[in-house]
């Protein structure tokens, strides 16, 4: 575990020991008992295997899944299930969201993976116009609530333009689809097996640059973690900061440096984006008096534009600066630049700072 | 060549042969197209013949009136005649009949010559002479080594990712020997072999590679992201099957500037489930686009075989469905592979309608560095068509046999090109990434303030903070 925690945090935020710090606490998993130590794709190839078992009228599929897909998450399960219920799809991704709603509207909980979230797009119709819609179109006569999209997203050092992309503000804009991303193998299991129970479609990403690196100890059995809350993963009283996915654990580090210097930050992952968290964020803010987020994706158009807003809007008085966000730039995902393009640790502790001293 | 009027076919599939018919016959004197590719489909199925049901039927409907119209005295005439419908005239039949799911005999394969490279009995072929059979074999060949040592390249961790095309530098190389330069290319990504034969050189294909500063695509693109304007090679795109609809508007601007050229397009067998694959084949269809569609069927989709991709002959097979004219050819056979693709891209220009072409062929290497096909594919069947059906050895010998290759040359310039790949490595090397201002450029034609803020508010960052940039990247 400890070569590991040292690869990701040197990688991530050249530190070690992190994902220790940030795996969920201990009694949000509903078994209580200790689970082995598994990097994240096994948590999610857990939490797959958990949902066929537990549901004969599950179905995981989609491009590359029969051998185990392209990051391992469906590793085996094809031998075990059978390849009527894990199954290789032919190369389009509005088949496969299109096909996973028919199949949901029927009854099923069908698990729909596209094999990148920059891949995500051929498939936007479907998920806005169709699966978004489904309920409310019909006077819920209809629901495809069954449905969940996974796709890997974000950063992994070498991906360029189309294999690194953190596309999630698209679909927080889209009433009628939940969206979810986990923070570590722990959290991706318990998030991932909600995901696929919860009455309405979901779009799932997965922190693609977490798969091997994050490794923690995860419950081995069937256990739920709930949507729509977020979680203050670090407490502290002088700035709020908000994030989720693989973005956290670069955050946690700029909280333990800005610690060093005097100043004490609560850090909080949102895990669902929408509908999200606002009374959590808003009561740490109402503490802390100042707000930084921080993601991936471009800054402009971003979540981080939401969340501020909303804050702004609920707690203007309270606050002692601006809303700080430290986000990817205006530009496509550039292979050579990505060091220069990402909002790394040391960005996010000038912004710590730069508010504190507002 | 067979000239059928089946009965049950009608007017419509006569007039298709005879349109095709004369179309060949025109080619016949610089080309000689074998009849095979067009042979007699399989016997039409008849799943129900209830004879006298349907006319009777039809009488009492909308279309029965249509048909009093026509004041034919015989049943059977009306029936031959039909009805003029929107989109033509539509004959009758009372045997009610479905169309099968696929031909009882599969469409048969263009070839020229056999494995051991030997012309095929009785096939008439387009004159390929020595300069031009042994330019494509050099390029194949140099095609080949630059996939050896870029892979291992990769392998060492001097560049982050590769994709090779072993298995298809015949299609790579005949295909583009075919065209003329003027001609587009809309890549998918497995075909730098075009961008070869056209002059683009080993240390402009490293320099992609490595991301530096002479690469065109300035850094911001994964390995094999290849693209060059003056060699009429869009750039590389990773979404599948997007530059297929593209090809056809290029196309059209093509037809509409009246340019003595055709867009030539490429993909794979997988690209063909893409929603795109059949916008494009349709667009080309009705607006009568002059462009090829080449597809690479290599029987695998990174791990999904073609029968998890599709269920017809093939993807031949796709284009008459959308009216475009169609054929397969034997990837594997350069001489083949060239001639079809000269014929179709005489039709294609000749006559303003695209063509589809099916490269029958297999994929060789992993599908990329990130993979590991042993994993899900028989070893036996790669090493088959690693040794029984190389196309490059296929190739060799045809061209040996002719006295236009030797053995010595073979080995002296297969080292020869090691050593310039290799030489083009320690160049690129050596040489600078792009400069940071090229992050921030080309986002749109000029810089919108925006990007000029954060240009600004990132080289503060550097200069706070040296040590988290990497230093080969010139400020
Ligand atoms: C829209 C989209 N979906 C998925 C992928 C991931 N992907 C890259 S290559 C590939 C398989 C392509 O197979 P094929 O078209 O047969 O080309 P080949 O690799 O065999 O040359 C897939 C699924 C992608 N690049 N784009
Ligand atoms: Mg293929």
């Amino acid at each position: 575990m400890a070569t590991n925690l040292k690869k990701l945090g040197s990688i991530l935020t050249k530190q070690a020991s992190l994902v220790r710090r940030l795996s969920s606490s201990p009694s949000l998993a509903s078994d209580g008992a200790n689970g082995k130590s598994i990097n994240l794709y096994t948590a999610i190839n857990q939490a797959l295997q958990i949902a066929l078992d537990s549901d004969p009228r599950s179905y995981v599929f989609g491009e590359d899944v029969g051998f185990g897909g392209v990051f391992r998450c469906t590793t085996g399960l094809a031998d075990q299930f059978g390849k009527h219920r894990v199954f290789n799809t032919p190369l389009c991704e509005q088949g496969i969201v299109g096909f996973g709603i028919g199949l949901a509207a029927m009854g099923n909980r069908a698990i729909a993976e596209i094999q990148f979230a920059d891949y995500i797009f051929p498939a936007f119709d479907q998920i806005v116009n169709e699966a978004a819609k489904f309920r409310y179109r019909s006077g819920n006569e209809f629901n495809c609530g069954g449905l969940t999209v996974r796709a890997p997203y974000g950063a992994v050092g070498h991906g360029g333009h189309y294999h690194s992309q953190s596309p999630e503000a698209f679909f927080c804009h889209v009433p009628g689809i939940k969206v979810v991303i986990p923070r570590s193998p722990k959290e991706a299991k318990g998030l991932l097996l909600a995901s696929i129970r919860d009455p309405n479609p979901v779009v799932f990403f997965e922190p693609k640059w977490l798969y091997r690196l994050a490794v923690e100890e995860v419950p081995e059995g069937d256990y739920t973690l709930p949507l729509s809350q977020a979680e203050v993963i670090r407490e502290g009283s002088d700035i709020t900061l908000v994030g989720w996915g693989a973005q956290l654990a670069v955050m946690e580090q700029a909280c333990i440096d800005a610690e060093k210097e005097g100043i004490s930050c609560e850090l909080i992952d949102l895990r669902t984006l929408i509908p999200w968290d606002k009374e959590t964020v808003e009561a740490s803010v109402r503490k802390t008096g100042r707000l930084l987020i921080s993601h991936e994706a471009p800054v402009t158009g971003g979540f981080g534009a939401e969340i501020s807003a909303s804050i702004v809007e609920r707690c203007f008085l309270r606050l002692e600066a601006p809303v700080a966000r430290v986000c990817g730039l205006d530009t496509p995902f550039p292979l050579v630049f990505e060091p220069f393009y990402m909002p790394t640790k040391n960005k996010i502790l000038d912004a710590i700072k730069d508010t504190v001293n507002f | 060549m067979a000239l059928r009027l089946a009965g049950k076919r009608g007017l419509n599939h006569f007039t298709k042969t005879l349109i095709l018919n004369t179309t060949f016959r025109s080619y016949r004197s610089s080309t000689t197209i074998s009849d095979s590719h067009q042979s007699k489909r399989g016997n039409d199925y008849s799943l129900f013949s209830t004879n006298g049901f349907v006319s009777r039927r039809f009488e009492s409907t909308e279309a029965g009136s249509q048909l009093d119209v026509l004041s034919s005295d015989d049943d059977e005439e009306q029936n031959q005649l039909g009805v003029n419908f929107p989109g033509g005239r539509v004959a009758f039949t009372s045997e009610m009949t479905f169309l099968p799911e696929s031909n009882e005999k599969r469409v048969q394969c263009y070839r020229v010559i056999d494995d051991d490279g030997y012309p095929l009995p009785s096939t008439q072929f387009h004159h390929v002479n020595k300069e031009l059979a042994v330019k494509m074999y050099s390029g194949m060949v140099t095609l080949q080594t630059m996939d050896t040592v870029l892979y291992e390249a990769q392998r060492q961790g001097r560049i982050s990712f590769y994709v090779t095309s072993n298995g298809e530098e015949a299609i790579n190389l005949a295909s583009a020997a075919a065209l003329s330069s003027n001609d587009l290319i809309l890549p998918q990504y497995r075909e730098p072999g075009v961008l070869l034969w056209r002059g683009f050189t080993l240390q402009e294909f490293v320099n992609q590679c490595f991301g530096n500063k002479n690469d065109y695509g300035k850094g911001r693109q994964m390995p094999i992201h290849y693209g060059s304007q003056k060699h009429n090679y869009f750039t590389v795109s990773s979404p599948i099957a997007t530059q297929l609809p593209q090809a056809v508007g290029a196309a059209y601007s093509l037809k509409m500037d009246k340019k003595d050229a055709c867009v030539v397009t490429y993909f794979g067998d997988g690209s063909t489930s893409e929603g795109d694959f059949h916008a494009s084949l349709n667009f080309a269809a009705v607006m009568e686009a002059p462009v090829v569609f080449l597809c690479r069927n290599n029987g695998w989709a990174i791990s999904t075989p073609i029968t998890e991709q599709f269920r017809s002959d093939g993807v031949v097979v796709k284009g008459q469905a959308y009216g475009i004219r169609s054929i397969r050819v034997d990837g594997n056979d350069a001489l083949a592979s060239y001639n079809a693709v000269r014929v179709a891209r005489e039709m294609a220009i000749n006559e303003q309608r695209p063509i589809l072409i099916e490269a029958l062929t297999y994929r060789v290497g992993h599908h990329s560095t990130s993979d590991d096909s042993t994993k899900y594919r028989p070893v036996d069947e790669i090493e088959h068509w690693k040794a029984a059906r190389n196309p490059v050895s296929i190739f060799r010998k045809w061209v040996q046999r002719k006295g236009w290759w030797s053995d010595n040359e073979e080995s002296e310039f297969r080292s020869n090109i090691r050593k310039q790949v290799i030489h083009a490595i320690q160049v690129a090397e050596k040489t600078e990434k792009p400069s940071l201002g090229y992050m921030f450029s080309d986002v749109y034609e000029e810089v919108p303030s925006n990007l000029i803020e954060q240009e600004r508010s990132v080289r503060e960052t550097i200069k706070r903070h040296p040590q988290d940039f990497p230093k080969d990247v010139p400020l």
